[in-house]
């Protein structure tokens, strides 16, 4: 029985001391138990083991969105192999496109890695909510079964590309304009019910089940990044919702919430019931979803970075305290920014000015980050890891991502460089390299967490290099390209100069094999460590943070044992003057640390 | 009053106290309780969204937006009453809203058999507004003609928002029937008192779940109020 009558707490604010924590304000959770196997391993209610289910379902999904990427590569370097025609290059580049952002990064930071790290790093036992948690999943798990059957109805899938722009998504000549685009907005739809059921877990698992003494400025910043992301999440996606609902009305019911009259009258002779709605509503909708989904994914890839780099520098972060607003602030502007997508739909000229200044604001806390990452480097005692160089990658990838946006953001730049090879180097540096390294160097870190073995060390390094480098060779001729005014979505370059007679497209399309082949090393040291790899000690890492100070490693159900950690400290303690080890881990109180030098935190 | 947490500081004091203790930020408040506001604000954006594109959609639209007095009218012995329904369908469901606050008070008291009352009459009331609303649908679609891709009357788009709109609140409406139609049997049979475990989720419950019930309850109802200024006072 809850009774608020009962609630023990202390009538003052928790104080900082490192001698006591606050007495426990409420009984327990009480844990489901599994009874049969299906409920363990299949409808598991665990977060761990749905976390790890998450990644799998979307590294799964994720290997389709590259097999697609590939093809369209190869299409665009050698045209004459016609291994797709311009139907299905539409269809391959709008399912990468949605794949990759939604079913694969979105999935995977918040549903796999939220999951996996935010009860364990918490102190928590698990998620508030198991039962709902587990849906969750399941419905995720419908939602790509709904996705990949596009592909079994007439038409195919829809190929509007993946911002699925009315009109032309519904009207002929698209491919895939009738059930191809329906199952793709059921498919969303879908995502959006089953995001928002393992959203408000994580939400209210942060924000109501922190064990003893874990304060909100306690938490790694790996939970700080999901937990905004996730509240940016719900509340980014009901504009998807909504507008994804009124193009499955144009398209199934013939409304006219998008179609405009000009339409109606001028569609190649046919005629159209339709007329009088506003594309352009569509475009605010899915834009003011749009740009906060590109802080869905890159919120929880700098929380994850953050840790790596101070775990593996053996040096507390730099600036907690401004990394944590920081995220706070991006996750502000990632809201009144959306109609930069949209310059070229035709805007006043205030709005552009607004637009580019918002903008261009964000790049203030962005920079705050990538100095503190640099400082926190800065003298540390670099270990060279695979998760390292991964958050190395990472860090790298994103200041070149980051710096192309200062010319996507500012109107003038943007007109000319817009829909051109430019703007596909910027975002697949941005949101599709800079987070997949992230989640590499995440997997490589958190692999003896899920399965009590280590990664191999030498595979993993040869799998970064290969995919670092990989990854630059494909993505930086593009921004030459798109100099150039290559244009991008198209099918075939045709006989254009500066497309095809420099080689660079093949260039680009070979290195595009070469790392996707390479990806077979990742997926074969991932299987062959999971069964036989080396054994990992108790915190492999010497990291501090709670998740690597459970009894048992991998984290048995329940995670804690008889009991639940107390904290005493932030997660940074590296290197402090007069400690016996190089690290304090969160839960050792200032009776065991000696005569270590600490300051409060 | 006792209670610890009344002794918790006050103000803008008390809010960052709160944001910098461990355990829980929103004190005292339950888990569920704290998930349904959450919920809330995110189901705040999607209404919101709706009416905002509602609001787009009138104003890009070419053709003429029918008079809502006349539209939403209803003829009573001769004489068409504007707005007569729909007073109606608002007084009741506003009302239900009344019955789902008496409905909290007597769970917190564990009288269960009045808090069962109470939800089955806020459930009573839900039913009759989606049944003034079946009828309200019928009317439209056969008397004038009105359909979600057409409109007799002017512009399509009136047809496209009204029905997707008020469908999707009369969606929410029917959820919140039935799940308080599940609540008051759980009520009547004494779960929340013997801790009787969830069919699903296998967990026990309390009273606090009737509260969370009316979270919800009050929501869909302050949604109706925006619904009805935009579609029927506009």
């Amino acid at each position: 029985m809850y009774d608020e009558s009962n609630y023990k707490i202390e009538a003052k604010a928790y104080s900082a001391s490192d001698t006591s924590v606050s007495p426990a304000e409420e009984p327990e959770q009480e844990l489901y138990h599994s009874k049969s196997w299906w409920t363990t391993y299949v409808f598991s209610q665990d977060a761990k083991y749905i976390g790890i289910q998450y990644i799998c379902a979307a590294t799964a999904i994720a290997l389709v969105g590259l097999i697609l990427s590939v093809l369209m590569r190869v299409q665009l370097a050698y045209p004459e192999l016609n291994v797709l025609d311009p139907t299905t290059y539409y269809q391959s580049l709008t399912m990468h496109g949605m794949i990759m952002v939604i079913f694969f990064l979105t999935a995977l930071f918040l549903g796999g890695f939220g999951n996996l790290l935010i009860p364990l790093m918490i102190g928590a036992r698990d998620m508030v909510f198991p039962y709902v948690n587990m849906m969750s999943f399941w419905v995720f798990v419908l939602s790509l079964l709904v996705l990949m059957a596009s592909y079994l109805v007439p038409g195919g899938p829809t190929g509007a590309g993946w911002t699925l722009y009315p009109p032309q998504s519904i009207t002929s000549g698209t491919p895939g304009n009738l059930w191809g685009l329906i199952l793709m907005l059921v498919s969303v739809v879908l995502f959006i019910v089953g995001f928002t059921m393992g959203g408000l877990n994580y939400v209210i698992t942060v924000l109501q089940s922190r064990t003893r003494g874990m304060t909100l400025m306690r938490m790694p910043l790996s939970v700080w990044g999901i937990f905004v992301a996730t509240i940016i999440a719900l509340l980014a996606f009901p504009a998807l919702f909504v507008g994804g609902l009124m193009l499955l009305l144009d398209a199934v019911l013939g409304t006219s919430f998008y179609m405009p009259a000009i339409i109606a009258t001028s569609n190649l002779g046919k005629d159209l019931s339709t007329g009088g709605g506003s594309p352009i509503l569509f475009q605010h909708l899915f834009w003011f979803f749009g740009h906060p989904e590109v802080y869905i994914v890159a919120l929880p890839a700098f929380g994850i970075v953050s840790d790596l780099f101070s775990v593996h520098a053996r040096k507390n972060i730099f600036g907690y305290r401004m990394m944590v607003w920081s995220i706070i602030a991006i996750a502000v502007l990632s809201f009144i920014v959306w109609a930069h997508h949209m310059y070229v739909a035709g805007m006043t000229p205030w709005f552009g000015f607004f637009f580019a200044s918002t903008t261009l604001m964000i790049a203030i806390p962005t920079g705050i980050k990538m100095y503190n990452w640099l400082l926190t480097l800065w003298r540390g005692n670099i270990r060279f890891t695979v998760p390292m160089l991964f958050a190395l990658g990472f860090f790298i990838t994103f200041l070149n991502g980051g710096l192309t946006g200062m010319f996507m953001g500012n109107v003038g730049t943007d007109i000319a460089l817009s829909d051109t090879y430019f703007v596909v180097a910027h975002f697949h540096f941005t949101i599709g390299i800079a987070p997949v390294l992230v989640v590499f160097g995440a997997i490589y870190h958190w692999f003896p967490l899920m399965t009590g073995r280590m990664l191999n060390e030498g595979l993993g390094k040869l799998h970064f290099w290969i995919t670092f480098i990989g990854a630059y060779m494909i993505y930086f001729p593009m921004h030459y390209q798109g100099l150039q005014g290559v244009p991008r979505r198209y099918f075939e370059m045709y006989d254009s100069v500066h497309a095809t007679s420099s080689g660079l497209n093949e260039f680009i399309t070979i290195i595009t094999i070469v790392v996707a082949v390479a990806q077979l090393l990742f997926f074969y040291n991932v299987i062959n460590s999971a069964l036989s790899g080396k054994k990992a000690k108790r915190n492999p890492w010497n990291a501090n943070s709670l998740e690597w100070q459970t009894p048992e490693m991998p984290p048995k159900h329940g995670n804690w044992g008889r009991e639940q950690p107390r904290v005493y400290r932030w997660a940074y303690d590296y290197g402090v003057p007069g400690a016996d080890k190089d690290y304090i881990p969160q839960n050792l109180s200032s009776k065991d640390i000696g005569k270590a030098n600490v300051e409060k935190t | 009053m006792s209670r610890a947490i009344d002794k918790l500081p006050k103000g803008w004091g008390g809010l960052t106290s709160d944001f910098g203790s461990d355990q829980k930020t929103f004190k005292g408040m339950s888990w569920g309780k704290s998930m349904m506001w959450i919920f809330l604000l995110s189901d705040t954006f999607i209404f919101s969204c709706f009416l905002i594109s509602y609001m787009t959609g009138r104003a890009s639209t070419t053709a003429s937006w029918p008079d809502s007095s006349v539209v939403f009218g209803l003829e009573v012995f001769g004489t068409s009453v504007p707005l007569l329904l729909i007073a109606i369908m608002t007084f009741i469901l506003i009302s239900s809203s009344g019955t789902m606050a008496i409905a909290v008070k007597y769970g917190y008291e564990k009288n269960r058999k009045l808090c069962a009352i109470f939800l089955l009459l806020t459930a009573l009331c839900g039913a009759a507004f989606v049944g003034m609303q079946a009828f309200e649908w019928t009317k439209l679609i056969v008397v004038e003609g009105l359909r979600p891709w057409s409109n007799p009357m002017g512009a399509a788009q009136f047809g496209s928002f009204f029905f997707m709109i008020t469908g999707f609140h009369g969606t929410h409406v029917t959820v919140g029937v039935i799940f308080l139609l599940i609540m008051a049997r759980k009520t009547w049979r004494g779960d929340f008192d013997t801790g009787r475990r969830g069919y699903f989720t296998t967990m026990k419950s309390d009273y606090v779940a009737i509260e969370i019930m009316g979270l919800y309850w009050h929501f869909v109802d302050l949604v109706w109020v925006f619904i009805f200024a935009f579609f029927y006072l506009w």
